[in-house]
């Protein structure tokens, strides 16, 4: 089969971008991907924008962005909740390989802050089924995981002190990122002592609210070559839907849309051992207790075990299974939509040997795997990626 | 891609426009089909739908099967016992539960095999545990409408 190749990224500062519109945002990220590429807005066959809006005040994204952005090809606007920017990506991917497009580029830009903060608590906390869960019970998007969280922790015997190890690795490597939102360390105390959001949730164990844009131009295999020296292939991506009401869901310790897409992803990419197959792990720590489900729901670690990776420190860039060493949701920060591009751009850079001092993880196996999660397991991306050397 | 350090400028208030324009958005919400749920909350019940055909009760309550197409469905009320699977308390709440105390939302596992989730009212949080029995109870909202919530047995 034809692949289809990372040609060009391009990723915005992440962080409150009260400096810039929705369409600036995007720009920064655009304008870094074709000038990274070598290729201009005319090259584009077809394009995605991966964004949730609500928050921000344009409704139809991928046009406003476009005309800012100077692209005129197809386009259109992805939405699978927090990994909007992976459906992006799927879009765009399918069209090269399709042979719909030679070229096509797939854009994910989230401006959270054009809003008040209630006004996203309270758009947010709509993620799921709004009729069962919000209207009546008030359900917020910490407390989706924090169900999750409650039931982890009391089944496998860990501690709000265990979750907390997993923020403190975001906010690490967030200091090391300079696209990322929070660039200070922080310590076990400033974690464990932080105040409450959603029980056991505490403040560090949440990503925060984020504007930001990323963008990648892919291109199928026999151009990707021409355009760039480092190109990086898609080998497979895995999709699921789960449950929207969480009370239709068997267990609470981990999420099955991430185990289905995750199968999927590994048997058309033909990995067998995930432990051994991946230099880099980007996965979806939107909260503490994700970031733990994830190293599981991947195959990393067995069922319960997933804490133990981080006691034992080996998720940094120098362990086992380096995982997010860009600061991940936590730290880097969350802008809904860009978050799968995000780390489609942060998997390109390492594979590259691209990425800052101190967060380069040693490339030996040439391929990475991202792993985004819409809502709490309401969408799952499961994306492999490889240097194809 | 190149190293870049930002110096972001601080941006004053002034570089903000407002917006003059505000949307209200409150939806109507078409739940004639499960009409039999919302009268027998009034009745006290807490009703599901079951599957003639296959068996599978639903809830939230749905009139179609969709691994029965062509199967209609009954009502039944839930017995209402349950056991707690898991639960959290929401510290940080939205703006519409602004008026509440911190709340207990919990999930539990009712007899019949369907799980609910609902809010726990329960005086003392600390006495909740995973795995207690738990009973599901009609409860008339301050906004002047039925819903349930689960309480201690
Ligand atoms: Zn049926």
């Amino acid at each position: 089969m034809k692949r289809v190749a990372i040609v060009g990224i391009g990723h915005s500062k992440f962080g409150k971008r009260m400096d810039v519109t929705i369409n600036e945002l995007a720009w920064e990220a655009v304008k870094q991907a074709l000038d990274d590429s070598g290729l201009s807005q005319k090259d584009i066959d077809f394009y995605s924008v991966g964004n949730l809006g609500f928050w921000s005040e344009e409704l139809l994204p991928a046009v406003t962005i476009g005309e800012y952005c100077g692209l005129r090809a197809g386009s259109l606007k992805t939405e699978a909740a927090c990994a909007s920017g992976s459906a992006a990506i799927k879009v765009a991917y399918d069209s090269v390989l399709s042979g719909n497009s030679k070229i096509a580029m797939a854009i994910g830009v989230e401006k959270m802050y054009d809003s008040p903060n209630p006004t996203i608590i309270e758009l947010i906390g709509r993620a799921g089924n709004y009729f069962w869960e919000f209207e009546n019970f008030g359900l917020t998007f910490p407390g989706y995981y924090a169900l999750y969280a409650t039931r982890y922790l009391h089944e496998f015997n860990a501690k709000e002190e265990d979750l907390c190890l997993a923020s403190i690795k975001a906010h690490h490597y967030g200091s090391l990122n300079p696209y990322a939102q929070f660039q200070k360390e922080i310590t076990m105390e400033d974690c464990i002592k932080a105040r409450y959001i959603a029980w056991p949730l505490k403040l560090y164990d949440s990503s925060p609210i984020t504007d930001g844009a990323a963008a990648i131009i892919l291109a199928s295999e026999d151009i990707a070559k021409k355009i760039s020296d480092t190109p990086v292939y898609i080998d497979s991506q895995g999709y699921a839907t789960g449950s929207a009401n969480l009370s239709r869901r068997d267990d609470f310790t981990g999420l099955e849309a991430s185990r289905r897409a995750a199968a999927i992803a590994y048997k058309n990419a033909k990995i067998e051992s995930p432990r051994s197959s991946f230099d880099l792990f980007e996965v979806h720590d939107c909260f503490s207790i994700a970031e733990v489900m994830a190293y599981e729901d991947l195959g990393i670690a067995e069922r319960g075990k997933g804490i133990e990776l981080l006691r034992e420190n080996q998720t940094y860039h120098d362990g086992r299974y380096p995982v997010n060493v860009d600061g991940g949701l936590k730290a880097k920060g969350h802008p809904i939509g860009a978050t799968g591009v995000s780390m489609a751009v942060e998997i390109t850079k390492q594979l590259r040997n691209e990425a800052e001092r101190g967060r380069q993880v040693e490339i030996r196996k040439g391929r990475a795997i991202s792993h985004n999660v819409g809502g709490t397991g309401h969408y799952a991306y499961v994306t492999i990626y490889s240097r194809g050397d | 891609m190149p190293m870049l350090q930002f110096t972001l400028e601080v941006i004053k208030l002034d570089d903000i426009f407002f917006d003059k324009r505000t949307l209200e958005l409150k939806y109507q919400i078409p739940l004639g089909k499960i009409g039999e749920f919302f009268r027998g909350l009034e009745n006290g019940k807490i009703m599901a739908t079951k599957c003639i055909e296959c068996g599978e009760i639903y809830f939230p309550p749905q009139t179609n099967c969709p691994e029965c197409p062509n199967s209609g469905v009954e009502w039944i009320e839930l017995s209402g016992e349950a056991i707690l699977e898991t639960y959290t308390i929401i510290n940080v709440k939205p703006t519409s539960f602004s008026k509440y105390p911190d709340y207990v939302v919990a999930i539990g596992k009712l007899k019949e095999g369907v799980k609910v989730l609902s809010w726990l009212n329960i005086d003392d949080q600390k006495k909740i545990r995973i795995g207690m029995k738990i009973f599901l109870r009609v409860v008339k909202r301050e906004e002047d409408y039925y819903t349930y919530e689960f309480f201690p047995e």
